[in-house]
């Protein structure tokens, strides 16, 4: 492996491209006409246009990639997260032009795309899922049956579905039928699917996530967990590890079920076993498993010293992984707050526009992942993240004030930012305790609003 | 546009006061500065050629290394063709790559291009191809004229929206 290209944009292609650098590996951006001034842009070897504005033509075009990372010499593509990460397609389109693919095969892209059978996977192997009925259910009576068997409240889910539509939480079974039907009546009309099926309805849950990685002979180790149980309608906000809520034990248990599906789907290179967690009884049941780097891992990197995207690169080159599990120390405690261009204020609504000032803090034991700077313009196109503000200290208090600290000193101007909403979580009881869930932020509307500034 | 220089100053400056004059409303310009003399007149004189050409906006070149330790080696295929920021483009109509992807002149190797620098097209002539893994993507001339320029070499990687061929319109 010689040269690298990078197949995204924003802070994770300059993280790429550090890496890269880092190995000694030549670096290719590319870039779409938004992105011309781009840091991305600027800071690779070499950097091409790709196409207009829009995803569909430039970051997601697997063509012009493709013709892009041979036409340069590349030998090697790195998909970041989110854009082609996931697509298993792309893997094997660059698998079949002889390019390396910075990441799992595509067969284990595919295990764990499609959702349900996901689940069945994880399910067989004796990993828990969240209780449920066995696919798709066809009546009320069917509905009325798998209730009984898991218990209220139940979740009612539209099998096509995404974005909350077509779902019901049912806490009765009087109520099921008016459920059942305005569900499936929704679901037909958001997906033109009426199909359902029903989970079990986990209140007061943690996100909770294991890094896994693995090398082409097999080896995999897992670097301990992420809670990532502070977002927003599924948008995470706020990471932190070790987990408030997970002991050494089941810190182990959690990691030997994500380490059993790695083995189980022949997975190589980094990735990320997802739990939901109940923090009184300790259960915690498998969602999904995320084939790619996530946005959230220099928590890992900071709490473990393991360099995760040259990890990515190097096993990819055919190296081993070169550590094990007993290698893996979890040092104090580490914090990422996502800054984004949303103004918290108004339903976190995007805020794109000039970056008129940009001073991030500085200091010991701060990290700031970012392609922002004074007079970049953030463009409508792309997501609205600004720059990951990664803190590490020796235990929890610590590591909470140091984040108040380098957030207080984050001076930015022209944009609406997602500062003051992390400031106000930092300061709150129920973060401070180690007390919140998934669903915190949207019931406490004093913590995502605040006063009127 | 005529000019008559002295040696004293330089291409660039020239280039820049005709760029001022033409911008401006004026027919004939006369400026003396001690031994320099330049006289320009919008319409020319019969039978002379211009000296000059219009500024071209020039696409950026984007092969920068800016911050980089090791700059990639030298490697033909390694090099996608960004427009140099100081080669003069002929004047006329710029064919622009719809697409990033490999130039070729002509339809097969060995066979004759497409299209030489004073070729004769029509509008709907093939004046090269892209190909995009294995797609022949043909590219049209767009415009009756003559091809007053071709911009990149033969199997080289092309950029989005850099300019391929230049040509000059019929009248």
């Amino acid at each position: 492996m010689k040269r690298v290209l990078i197949a995204n944009r924003g802070e994770i292609a300059v993280r790429v491209i550090r890496a890269c650098r880092q190995l000694g590996l030549e670096t290719v951006a590319v870039f779409s006409t938004a992105d011309r001034e781009a840091a991305h842009t600027r800071l690779a070897d070499r950097a091409i246009c790709i196409g207009p504005p829009p995803a569909a033509g430039s970051y997601l075009n697997i063509p012009a990639l493709v013709t892009t990372a041979l036409g340069s010499g590349c030998d090697a593509v790195h998909p970041g997260y989110g854009f082609l990460a996931e697509n298993a397609g792309f893997a094997e389109t660059c698998e079949e032009h002889g390019l390396c693919f910075v990441g799992p095969p595509p067969s284990a892209i595919q295990a764990m795309g499609d959702k349900v059978r996901a689940r069945e996977l994880a399910a067989k192997i004796g990993v828990s899922v969240v209780p449920g009925s066995d696919g798709p259910i066809a009546t009320l009576a069917e509905t009325a049956s798998v209730g009984r068997r898991i218990g209220y409240p139940l979740l009612l889910k539209a099998a096509a579905g995404g974005g909350g539509r077509g779902m019901r939480v049912v806490r009765t079974e009087s109520a099921l039928a008016d459920a059942f039907v305005g569900a499936q009546a929704e679901a037909g009309a958001a997906f033109g699917d009426p199909t359902l099926y029903a989970e079990r309805f986990l209140e007061r849950v943690r996100h909770v996530e294991i890094q896994v990685v693995a090398d082409a002979e097999g080896a995999a180790v897992h670097l301990g967990e992420r809670d990532c149980s502070l977002q927003r309608r599924h948008q995470k906000l706020l990471e932190e590890a070790p987990s408030p809520a997970v002991t050494p034990a089941l810190r182990a248990s959690m990691g030997d079920a994500a380490l059993a599906l790695v083995r189980q789907i022949g997975y190589r290179n980094a990735g990320t076993v997802e739990f939901v967690l109940e923090p009184a009884s300790g259960r915690f049941y498998f969602i999904e498993m995320n084939t790619r780097i996530q946005v959230e891992h220099p928590v890992t990197e900071m709490l473990t010293g393991v360099d995760l995207v040259t990890t990515q690169l190097r096993i990819a080159a055919g190296e081993p992984l070169g550590f094990g599990q007993a290698d893996v120390v979890m040092r104090g405690h580490a914090i990422e707050c996502r800054i984004n261009a949303e103004d918290p204020a108004l339903d976190f609504r995007p805020g794109p526009g000039l970056v008129t000032r940009w001073q991030p803090p500085l200091g010991e034991g701060i990290r700031i992942d970012t392609h922002v700077a004074a007079g970049t313009t953030v463009t409508p196109f792309y997501d609205s993240l600004l720059a990951k503000v990664v803190v590490a200290d020796g235990d929890r208090p610590a590591a909470i004030a140091r984040m108040r600290r380098a957030l207080a000193d984050f001076d930015v101007q022209g944009v609406p930012t997602t500062i003051a909403f992390h400031r106000r979580v930092l300061e709150h009881p129920d973060f401070v305790a180690g007390r919140v869930h998934t669903r915190w932020v949207e019931e406490d509307r004093q913590a995502s609003r605040g006063p009127r500034e | 546009m005529t000019t008559e220089t002295a040696m004293t100053i330089t291409y660039e400056d020239v280039q820049n006061i005709l760029k001022i004059i033409d911008s401006s409303a004026l027919e004939e310009v006369h400026l003396e500065l001690g031994d320099f003399k330049l006289v320009v007149r919008r319409h020319g004189v019969p039978g002379a050629s211009p000296t000059i050409e219009p500024a071209a906006t020039p696409a950026r070149a984007t092969t920068g290394t800016a911050g980089s330790s090791s700059a990639p080696s030298t490697r033909e295929s390694a090099r996608p063709v960004a427009p140099s920021a100081s080669t003069p483009r002929a004047h006329g109509v710029e064919i622009k790559a719809p697409m990033v992807g490999t130039f070729y002149r002509a339809p097969a190797p060995g066979a004759p291009p497409f299209v030489e620098v004073g070729s004769i097209v029509d509008e709907d002539d093939t004046v090269c191809i892209l190909e995009v893994m294995k797609l022949m993507n043909s590219i049209k001339a767009g415009c009756r004229g003559r091809v007053a320029e071709i911009c990149v070499e033969n199997a080289t990687l092309v950029e989005f929206g850099s300019t391929l061929l230049v040509i000059e319109p019929a009248p």
